[in-house]
Formats: C-alpha cells, sequence, structure tokens
C-alpha cells in the first residue's frame, strides 16, 4: 500500500475465529438426512475476505453465527452484517460478496435476503435496497472491476 | 611387393598433406562447406596439420580484399582453434592473438569470427602474461559492444570472465581501468543471457576487490538500474533462466560491497514506497542480504526511514510473504547494529534504533483487541531475537509492559492474547543468544511470570487455561525460569488438568506440556504427577465392584491418565515408576476382580507401546523392559491361555494385536544382546515348553504351543507374540533352533482351522525368511514350502479345499517376505497370485492381497523391524506387474475385470508420485474404466488414485478430459456418500488445469453441480460448494 492509499480504518477490533465443525456420527452415516443449519450457513460466508485487510469477515465480526437465519423447509435464508464502522464505503461491496457466495452455494430453491444489522450505518437504507434488488445486483455483477473485486474476496488466500 | 605396394600411398600422403590442406581450405572458404572445418581441426588434433601450415594456406584468403572472403577465412581459423585451443604452444598463441587484436580493426562483418577466435584464446593454458592487457586495451577501444549482436556481446563477456579467472594479476594492474572498460562495454544491456554473465564479472570485481577508482557510483548505475528485476521469460525458452536467476545474480552484485550503501539504501527505500508487490519484496529481501556486510556507519542515516517503510510494511501488508521479509529484513538491521563497534564518541545507534521501535510498537500492545497489537509484538520479537543486547532492552521494557496489562485487562480474551505474545517473546529470548556467564533477559522476571501463568491457569475460562499452559511450557523449558516450589506447583496444576474433566484441547495441551516438562524436572514429575494418576486410576476406575459399568466420564479419565503416564515416560526413571501403574491395570483386568472395557484394554497396550518406543535409545530402560515388563507381560498371556474358564481380555485377538508391537519395539531396540536373550527364551518356551523365565510361572509344562489340536486357538494364537518378538531382531542375529520353529510355523499356516492363528504362524514364517541367509539351504526350504501350498491350492478335493484359504494366506505374505529382499522367486510367486484374481472363490482376496504387498504391514515386515527392505521394491514391483495386470484385464471376461482393476489400483495408490506421472499416460484408459466400474470399492480407490494426479500434473488429463468430467459428473450423484465426496474433489482439482482446455466446460460442470448443493448429507454439499465456487471463479476478474 502507498503512502497515498491510506486504509479507512487502520487498527480495527478483532475477534476470535471459531473452530472448524465437529464432525458427529450422524455426519457419517449414509442415511441420516443431516438439514441446512445456520452453523453452515456460517461457515459459508465466515472465510469470505475483507476487500481492504488481510482479515476474514468473522475476525472482523462483520458477520456472526446468530445474526444468520436459514429455514431448510421453506428454503430462506436471512444474513445481517454488520460494517467495522458506520460510514464504511465498501459496505455495499461486503454485502454484495455475500450475497453472491450464497447464490453461488445454496440450492436454487432458497431466497437469499442480505442486510445490514439495524442501525450499525450511516445509510443502511440504500444498502440494503440496492442488496435486494436482483436486477441491480445482476448489473453490478456484469461490471467486470466489480466482480473482480467480489471474486478476490471469494478466492481461497493463498 | 607387397611391402612396397602397402608404403607407397603414406609416403605419397605425407607429401600430399599440404595439398590436402589447400584443397580442405578453398572448399570451406569457395565452396561454402561449413564441415570442412571440422576435418581440419581434426587434422590438427592429431598432428597431420600444424596450426602454422593452415595460417599459411590461408594466407591468399586472408588477405583478399573481398571482405566476405577475408571473414571466411577468420572463421576456419577461429573454428579450428576453438577445437584446438588446448593444444596450442605459447608461441603459436601469442602470433594467433596479435593477429586477431589486429583484425578487429577491420570490417564489421569480420567481428563475430574474430570475438569468437579471441574467446577461444583467452581459453588456452598457454596464454602467455601480458596478453590479457594488450587484448582488453584493443577490446575497450576497437570495440562498440552495444552496437553488436547479442552472440558477439556475449562473446565479449565471455572474453572478460576468461581472463579474470586466469590473469587477475594483470587485470588489477590495469586499475580502475578495467572497471571503466567493462561499465562502458555492459551500460545499456538488454538479453537476459548477457546480463547474467555480467552480473557475474560485477560480482567478481566486487568480490575479488578489483580497484573501483572514481567508478563506484558509475559501477553502481549500471547494474542498479536493472532493480527490481521484472522478467517474464517466453514460453518454451530455450535457455531456461529464470527470473530468480537474474534477481539473485543481480542482489549478489548490489548487496556485495559496503560501498555501494549509500547509493543503494536511497533506492530500496523508493521501491519499499512503491505499489509493486514483487518491488517491495525484492526491497526487502536485498535490504537482508546487504545488511550482512554492512556496519552502522552505513545505515546511520537512512535507519528512520528504512524503519518506517518496514513498520508500514508489516502493519498494513495483505501478504505474509512481505511481512515475513519485513521481519527478517528488521532482524537483519538489529543485528548489524548489534554487531558494529562503537567508538567513543559516537552515539550507541543500536540504543536508538530500538527506541524508535518500542516507542512505534509498545503502545499497541496495550490494546489487545485491536488489529495491531499482532504486527506490533512480531516486529518487537524480531528486533529482540537479533542479539543478547537487543533481547534484554526490548525484554525489560516489554515483558514488564505485558504483565502489568494482564493485570489490568479483566476479559479473558484480551488476556489471552496478551499472554501468548508474552510466549511468543519468551520464545524469541531463547533464540538469542546467551553471553557468556550472562543470565536470561527473563531472569529478573522470574516470579512475575510465574504469578500470571498460574493465574491463567486457575482462570475459568478453557481458551485462557491452554494459553496458560503454553507459556507454561515455554517458561519451564528456558533454562532458569521455573524451579523450586514453582515446578511443584506447576506439576500440580497439570496433574489437575489431566484429572479432570476440561476440553479436549486443553487436556491435550497439557499432556504436551507434560511430555516436554517431564524430562526436565524429573523429580518433581516422579514425586507428585505419578502418585496423583495412580492413585485415581487405583481407586476411582479400577475400584470400582464390578458390577456396575464405569460411567462415560470415567472411562474418559482412564484413557486420559493412561495417555498421561505414557506421555511423561521421557525418562529411565519416570518410566520405573509409569510401567508398573500400566502393568496393574492389565493384571486387574485379566484377574476379572474389574470389569474393564476391550477398547481400554487396548489403548494400555498401545500407550505401553509408546512407552517403549520412546525409551528405545536408553539402556537402563531397555535392560528394564526385557527382565520385567516382556516376561510379565507374556506370563498374563499364558494364564489367558490356558485357563479355559476366565474371559481375561488377554484371550481376545484385538487384545494380542495390540501386545505384538510391544513386544517388537522392545526386540528391535538397540540392545541386540538384550533382545536376542530374550528371543532364545521365548522360543525355547514355544518348542520345548520351558516356563521357567516366567514370573509365577503356574502354566502345565512341557506343552507345546504351537501344535494345533480343536479347541486350543487360544494357545496356538500366543504365536503372534512369538512373531513380534523373533521378527523384529536385527538381520544377522542367531536363533537357536531355527529350522525346527520353520517346521512348525509351516505345519501351522497350513492345517491350523483358527484365522487369527494361521495368519499370525504365516506372518512370523514371512518375517523369518525375509532374514535368511541366501544360499541352498533357503532354497530347498521354499521349493518344499512352495510345493506344499501348490498342492493344497490345486488340489480338487474337497477335503483340502477347505485349506485353500490357509494356503493362500501363506503364499501371499511369502510373497511379501521375498518380494521386499527382491528374491528371484517372488517373480513366480507374484505370477501365481495375478493367475488367482480369476479363481471364483479366491479372486477378491487376492485382489486385496495387492495392497498388501505394497503397504508396509505395522507388526512385521518393515523397517522399524529391521526386515530387508531394498530401495524403491515398489516401483520394481509396478514396473513388472502393471502390464501383466493390464494384459489380464484386457483379455479377460467383463465379469472378472473388476479383480484387476481392483489390483492395479492398490498398487497405484502407493507409488510415489514421480513414478505415477511417468507412467500415468499408459494406464489412463484402464483407470477411466475403474471410474465406471460397477463395483463401488473400485470406483473409491481409482478416484483417490486420480485425485492427487488431478493436483499434480493435471496436463496428462487434457487429451481425456470430456470422458473424465461426465464420468465425475456422474458419480457425484452416487449412492455411496465417498464415492459422491471423492468425484466432487476430483471436479474441483480439474479447476486447475490451463484455463483455455478448461473453460469449455465451464457452463456445463457449474448446471450440474447446483444439484449437489442440496445432498442430504453435509459433508458432501461442503465439498460441492468449494468445488462449485472454483468453477465460478474461472475465467472471471480478479482469480
Amino acid at each position: 500500500m502507498a503512502e497515498g492509499t491510506r486504509l479507512e480504518n487502520v487498527n480495527p477490533l478483532i475477534y476470535q475465529r471459531s473452530g472448524e465443525r465437529q464432525l458427529t456420527a450422524e455426519d457419517e452415516d449414509e442415511d441420516f438426512v443431516d438439514p441446512i443449519d445456520d452453523r453452515e450457513i456460517f461457515d459459508l460466508i465466515r472465510s469470505i475476505n475483507d476487500p481492504e485487510h488481510p482479515l476474514s469477515l468473522e475476525e472482523l465480526n462483520v458477520v456472526e453465527q446468530m445474526r444468520v437465519h436459514v429455514n431448510d423447509n421453506e428454503s430462506t435464508v436471512s444474513v445481517e452484517f454488520t460494517p467495522t464502522i458506520p460510514h464504511c464505503s465498501m459496505a455495499t461491496l461486503i454485502g454484495l460478496s455475500i450475497k453472491v457466495k450464497l447464490l453461488r452455494s445454496l440450492p436454487e430453491r432458497f431466497k437469499i435476503d442480505v442486510h445490514i444489522s439495524p442501525g450499525t450505518h450511516a445509510s443502511e437504507q440504500a444498502v440494503n435496497k440496492q442488496l435486494a434488488d436482483k436486477e441491480r445486483v445482476a448489473a453490478a455483477l456484469e461490471n467486470t472491476h466489480l466482480l473482480e473485486v467480489v471474486n478476490q474476496c471469494l478466492s481461497a488466500r493463498v | 611387393m607387397c611391402d612396397l605396394r602397402s608404403k607407397a600411398p603414406r609416403m605419397h600422403a605425407m607429401a600430399g598433406d599440404g595439398l590436402e590442406l589447400l584443397s580442405l581450405v578453398e572448399e570451406f572458404v569457395v565452396g561454402q562447406q561449413d564441415s570442412k572445418a571440422e576435418d581440419i581441426a581434426t587434422g590438427v588434433t592429431t598432428g597431420q596439420f600444424t596450426i602454422l601450415k593452415l595460417v599459411e594456406g590461408l594466407g591468399s584468403v586472408l588477405t583478399s580484399c573481398e571482405p566476405r572472403t577475408r571473414g571466411r577465412g577468420v572463421q576456419l581459423l577461429s573454428s579450428v582453434i576453438q577445437q584446438c585451443y588446448a593444444n596450442l604452444q605459447e608461441q603459436e598463441v601469442q602470433v594467433l592473438t596479435k593477429f586477431y587484436e589486429n583484425r578487429l580493426k577491420d570490417h564489421y562483418i569480420i567481428t563475430p569470427h574474430v570475438l569468437q577466435g579471441l574467446k577461444s584464446l583467452t581459453m588456452s593454458p598457454a596464454l602467455p602474461s601480458g596478453l590479457a592487457v594488450s587484448i582488453l586495451g584493443s577490446l575497450f577501444q576497437d570495440i562498440h559492444v552495444q552496437s553488436l549482436m547479442q552472440a558477439e556481446r556475449f562473446c565479449v563477456y565471455s572474453i572478460l570472465l576468461n581472463l579474470m579467472g586466469s590473469c587477475e594479476g594483470e587485470l588489477k594492474g590495469l586499475g580502475a581501468n578495467f572497471v571503466f572498460g567493462f561499465i562502458q562495454a555492459m551500460d545499456g544491456e538488454k538479453d537476459p543471457r548477457n546480463l547474467l554473465l555480467s552480473f557475474q564479472i560485477a560480482q567478481n570485481i566486487i568480490n575479488r576487490k578489483y580497484e573501483l577508482g572514481t567508478f563506484t557510483e558509475e559501477l553502481f548505475e549500471v547494474t542498479s538500474c536493472y532493480f527490481p528485476i521484472d522478467f517474464n521469460p517466453p514460453p518454451n525458452d530455450p535457455h531456461g533462466i529464470t527470473q530468480k536467476d537474474l534477481v539473485l545474480s543481480l542482489r549478489a552484485v548490489l548487496s556485495g560491497t559496503p560501498q555501494f550503501a549509500e547509493f543503494l539504501l536511497p533506492l530500496l527505500i523508493e521501491k519499499l514506497d512503491s505499489d509493486i508487490q514483487s518491488a517491495k519484496l525484492d526491497a526487502l529481501q536485498t535490504l537482508t542480504a546487504c545488511v550482512a556486510s554492512y556496519g552502522h556507519k552505513e545505515l546511520k542515516e537512512f535507519l528512520p526511514s528504512l524503519w518506517s517503510s518496514i513498520r508500514r510494511e508489516v502493519f498494513q501488508t495483505a501478504s505474509e510473504k512481505v511481512e515475513s521479509a519485513g521481519l527478517s529484513a528488521l532482524h537483519g538491521l538489529t543485528a548489524c547494529l548489534s554487531r558494529s563497534v562503537l567508538t567513543c564518541d559516537s552515539e550507541d545507534s543500536l540504543e536508538t534504533f530500538l527506541n524508535l521501535i518500542v516507542k512505534d510498537c509498545q503502545h499497541h500492545l496495550c490494546e489487545p483487541d485491536l488489529k495491531l497489537v499482532w504486527p506490533s509484538a512480531k516486529l518487537l520479537q524480531a528486533a529482540a531475537s537479533s542479539s543478547f543486547r537487543a533481547s534484554c532492552k526490548i525484554s525489560r521494557v516489554v515483558v514488564p509492559l505485558l504483565l502489568e496489562q494482564y493485570n489490568h485487562h479483566v476479559q479473558s480474551t484480551q488476556r489471552r492474547t496478551l499472554l501468548e505474545v508474552l510466549q511468543k517473546f519468551i520464545h524469541s529470548a531463547k533464540r538469542s543468544p546467551v553471553e557468556e556467564g550472562g543470565e536470561s533477559s527473563l531472569a529478573e522476571y522470574r516470579q512475575s511470570l510465574c504469578s500470571v501463568v498460574f493465574c491463567a491457569l486457575s482462570d475459568s475460562s478453557s481458551a485462557l487455561q491452554t494459553s496458560g499452559l503454553r507459556t507454561l511450557m515455554a517458561i519451564g523449558n528456558h533454562p532458569g525460569l521455573l524451579f523450586g516450589t514453582d515446578i511443584e506447583l506447576a506439576v500440580d496444576h497439570l496433574s489437575k488438568f489431566i484429572l479432570e474433566d476440561v476440553d479436549n484441547e486443553t487436556s491435550l495441551v497439557a499432556m504436551e506440556a507434560s511430555g516436554s516438562l517431564a524430562c526436565l524436572h524429573t523429580t518433581a514429575f516422579c514425586s507428585r504427577m505419578v502418585p496423583a494418576l495412580k492413585e485415581k486410576i487405583l481407586s476411582d476406575c479400577l475400584g470400582g465392584s464390578g458390577e456396575t459399568p464405569p460411567a462415560k466420564s470415567q472411562q474418559a479419565l482412564f484413557l486420559r491418565i493412561v495417555r498421561a503416564l505414557a506421555a511423561i515416560s521421557t525418562h529411565p526413571n519416570l518410566v520405573r515408576e509409569t510401567v508398573p501403574i500400566l502393568l496393574q491395570v492389565l493384571s486387574a483386568s485379566h484377574t476379572g476382580n474389574v470389569q474393564i472395557r476391550q477398547e481400554d484394554v487396548i489403548s494400555v497396550c498401545q500407550n505401553l507401546q509408546c512407552i517403549v518406543e520412546l525409551a528405545q535409545g536408553s539402556e537402563e530402560s531397555a535392560c528394564y523392559f526385557h527382565e520385567t515388563v516382556i516376561p510379565y507381560v507374556l506370563g498374563l498371556s499364558l494364564q489367558a491361555a490356558f485357563h479355559k474358564r476366565t474371559l481375561s481380555p488377554l484371550r481376545e485377538e484385538k487384545v494380542l494385536s495390540a501386545l505384538v508391537p510391544v513386544f517388537s519395539a522392545a526386540s528391535g531396540c538397540s540392545q541386540h544382546m538384550l533382545a536376542a536373550q530374550t528371543a532364545s527364551q521365548i522360543l525355547m518356551l514355544f518348542l520345548v515348553g520351558d516356563a521357567t523365565f516366567l514370573p509365577e510361572n503356574n502354566v502345565p509344562q512341557n506343552v507345546n504351543l504351537l501344535k494345533s489340536h480343536s479347541d486350543n486357538s487360544a494357545q496356538t494364537q500366543l504365536v503372534c507374540l512369538l512373531m513380534g518378538c523373533v521378527c523384529s531382531l536385527p538381520i544377522n542375529a542367531e536363533l537357536p533352533m531355527l529350522d525346527q520353529l520353520l517346521t512348525e510355523l509351516e505345519e501351522l499356516s497350513c492345517t491350523c482351522l483358527h484365522p487369527f492363528t494361521y495368519t499370525s504362524a504365516a506372518k512370523c514364517f514371512a518375517g523369518l525368511v525375509n532374514k535368511y541367509p541366501s544360499g541352498q539351504k533357503l532354497d530347498q526350504l521354499l521349493e518344499n514350502t512352495l510345493t506344499r501350498i501348490d498342492t493344497i491350492l490345486t488340489s480338487t478335493e474337497p477335503s483340502s479345499s477347505s485349506n485353500q484359504k490357509q494356503a493362500f494366506t501363506f503364499l501371499l505374505w511369502l510373497t511379501k517376505a521375498l518380494l521386499l529382499r527382491y528374491h528371484p522367486l517372488s517373480a513366480p510367486l507374484t505370477d501365481k497370485l495375478l493367475c488367482l484374481l480369476v479363481d471364483p472363490s479366491l479372486g477378491t482376496l487376492a485382489a486385496d492381497g495387492f495392497a498388501l504387498l505394497m503397504n508396509d504391514p505395522p507388526d512385521v515386515l518393515n523397517k522399524a523391524c529391521h526386515a530387508d527392505v531394498r530401495m524403491m521394491y515398489r516401483q520394481r514391483f509396478f514396473t513388472e506387474t502393471a502390464p501383466k495386470l493390464v494384459q489380464g484385464f484386457n483379455s479377460s471376461p467383463k465379469e472378472m475385470k473388476s479383480s484387476y482393476l481392483k489390483a492395479l489400483s492398490h498398487i497405484l495408490n502407493c507409488l510415489p508420485k514421480q513414478v505415477l506421472i511417468s507412467e500415468l499416460p499408459a494406464l489412463l484408459p484402464l483407470l477411466l474404466e475403474g471410474v465406471s466400474c460397477p463395483d463401488s470399492e473400485v470406483q473409491l480407490s481409482t478416484l483417490s488414485c486420480l485425485h492427487p494426479l488431478l493436483l499434480d500434473i493435471p496436463q496428462v488429463l487434457t487429451l481425456h478430459l470430456e470422458t473424465l468430467i461426465t464420468k465425475l459428473l456422474g458419480l457425484t450423484s452416487s449412492a455411496a456418500m465417498k464415492i459422491r465426496i471423492m468425484s466432487l474433489r476430483c471436479l474441483h482439482a480439474l479447476t486447475q488445469l490451463p484455463l483455455h482446455v478448461i473453460l469449455p466446460f465451464r457452463s456445463r460442470t457449474l448446471r450440474a453441480l447446483a444439484v449437489p448443493l442440496d445432498d442430504k448429507k453435509r459433508l458432501v454439499r461442503k465439498e460441492a460448494v468449494l468445488a462449485r465456487g472454483e468453477w465460478f471463479l474461472l475465467g472471471g476478474p480478479g482469480k
């Protein structure tokens, strides 16, 4: 990073990572049906990279398991995320990354809702509206530059 | 007549040499036949022509007024010299060199040939002194290097390098003129091949201390303008020069001398501040390289800006490479300052520099929640680990600060971070060399460190406890920090963690800490931990009435204690304390006074094995094992075998199998005498029934344990213990009554009906045959045995067909034993196994047998058992067997094919990757067949064989991609979960193929992968998510 491009939040709070999900005997059992649960959705998004820091969304506490809700039978998912600072200009980008990750990783039957935790961002409503709008999400992903940043967030870190 | 005729032509030839030479020259120059140069060179080398004659012969050509003709002439002369420069006389070299120097002034089309000739002449061992200077003079004066072609420039650099090698003294006599000439020659060079050479010359100039004179800055400029190197070799580059070659070579030049410091350091700072990752990395690595030869004089002026650039990189970077390069550079800088000798009037630059670091970093240590605490700690540690002085200085600030912060913050997550930082400091203080007679830089904080650790150990948060345990381990391993009552307290804490029901990770770390501290603080562990564990295991786990089965938590406690006893057995004194406890448990389980589950007994045996393996080097412990432990355990097993009514766990196959490694580890120890003695005692017991060496021996006298009856399998199965003992002896150990033993074992493996017994007997036989000395005796033995096996296998009588399984097992183990030692009989035996692949009753067994042939068995015929295992026997087996398997596969009927595939995939799974990579293309069609084979076991093993190949060399599969992807996608809906998972992993691995190959399949694969996203098993969904995520990234920006 050159002198000119300063980070918005140089020294953010960092949080503990939760460990890998423990394997149970039921997981290994061929016949048992594992439902898609909150933890599984959380595992999908917790390792997404932050666009600025070499840290995951989980370590920055942008996503938390208690803010993830899934109903397997009704095929709905709802994720709330919390930007690190109220004026974070990356909020839309982070939301988009979460949304894209879920679109790529969940069966098509699911309706996916991604929004900012109430009261944690200055332009909360605008961002939520953009994320909920299918057309705008699709249009954003047509933009090569945006897609590049999103893909970087979703790549496995080397 | 005859004589005369044969002489005449020779005389003629002598006279005709001159003519022949002339005609060859003519053909080369006028006839443009390049091959004639070769002929002339051969002639010169064999003495048929001389160089002088050649020059005379070339006379008219070299003086021709047509430049091309002159060029052709010089070319011929140069090619000849190139072939035979080693044979030239000093006089010849002198004359030729003068001639060539003169030719440098000639027409430009001649120059390439002139340089070629000069290059060869400079390689001549007869180069007269004084010529080097004159060659260089002409080169620098008459040639403008950068207007030559690449090959000619290469020639010039080679000439310089040759002369630097042979005439160093003369070149140095030129003073700075040589350096000046070189600078002019290489200024503007662009070709990587030439750059490598000119960097080499520059390195020589610097390392061999040529005089730089006023040209120091010029030499720096002319080389540093390439920094940082940005070079992408073209695809299919035949020269094989990599970016790394150039980077390292340039780095050696730039960091070679402190004289460059004033120019290099500003350049490095500038590159560090740029935006390009690779430039930063190169700058940091070059900095690390150059401070090795610098002193504080060179660095002084630049320290503040170097620090601020390094700090910025470590604080902000997203790349681990840059971070670790930054830390190494800081380490190097501090080490350099620590080394520098101070004069009385100069300031202490190390002190000033460390103050700067501490000032910028220490306040971040007070905010354990925030991101920068870690980079700050790493920077401080990098500086502290560079010297004792730096370590003292930084410890004096940081350790009290961390201790104070620990007491100041109360949340356990914050305390945990602080403790982990502290632990890293203790490690880095240990790495810094302690000065002679000096105390550790941490000695003064001993007391507070211990109390912080004990405070953390008593905390309720298990994460903090774990960090506390790790810190305790660090303190305990640091000399002089843990002693007296603190050790006792520490051991009590550790015992508490083992005995109390804490979470899994904490108890594992407590085990690890106990193991690592036990060898340093043996007495405390003997007097405090062992009694505590013993009391608990005897009272709580074994003290129960035996009526009610123990509760789950008690079983876990039992396992923890047993594991801890093994972990701390790192010293002979401890071994003598811990092993009796385990033996007591075994004995209690045998008498049946208490109820112990079978898996608990097995874990006692496994931990006993760990102890024996841990103590392998110690003579004292070995004595103890052989004199006490082995006889005791054997005695117990015998008692169990003879008392039919007891339900002793020592009658169980699984328990006995767990005991085998204990015997084999003890037997394979380095105390050969002891092992041989025990082995012969046990042999006497089995063959003659002599049980006198066993304690409390109340077994019937004179029974033959190897004679099989209808219902004595409990006794015959003890042959596995015999195997553990006699098959692990060193290869040259002598065994009494070996041949009788082999006869008995053969009988037992062919006739016994009890599977565990006949398998163990076969293994024991194989283990002994593997080490049996070659010769007629062995051949006779094998012949008899094989005849017997053959008779049983080929017999059609129903009575002997029941023994076919035994014979097959025996054959398999025998093949294994001979295969390992490259015995010639192993090939025909393998062929027998191949024939059995199509046998209706033994086919499956035979296919699985190939896995056994390729893998190391845990208890016999492996390296630890001192077996005769030849290098690369697997490759050899593969090369000999694979073609037969392929042929068998192709020629056999459809329902038999799967046996061949299974055998093949067993072999492939065990081969080293390098071998697979070269062999795979031929086998690929077969493997693809395996993927679609209906046998799910074959599918799975083929997939697990394909997977590593896809990761390593996906390109070999390019041709079969269409088939492969179709089949893999089909398997994602297989009925077996493991196959679904494995096929998804293979699909994931395919994303590594070159983009243009794989991209056409993207949309089809993405669509197909949407299905397993909704799989009923979570583990399958996880793999599907990973694979689909990677396929999405293919061809997208930002990958």
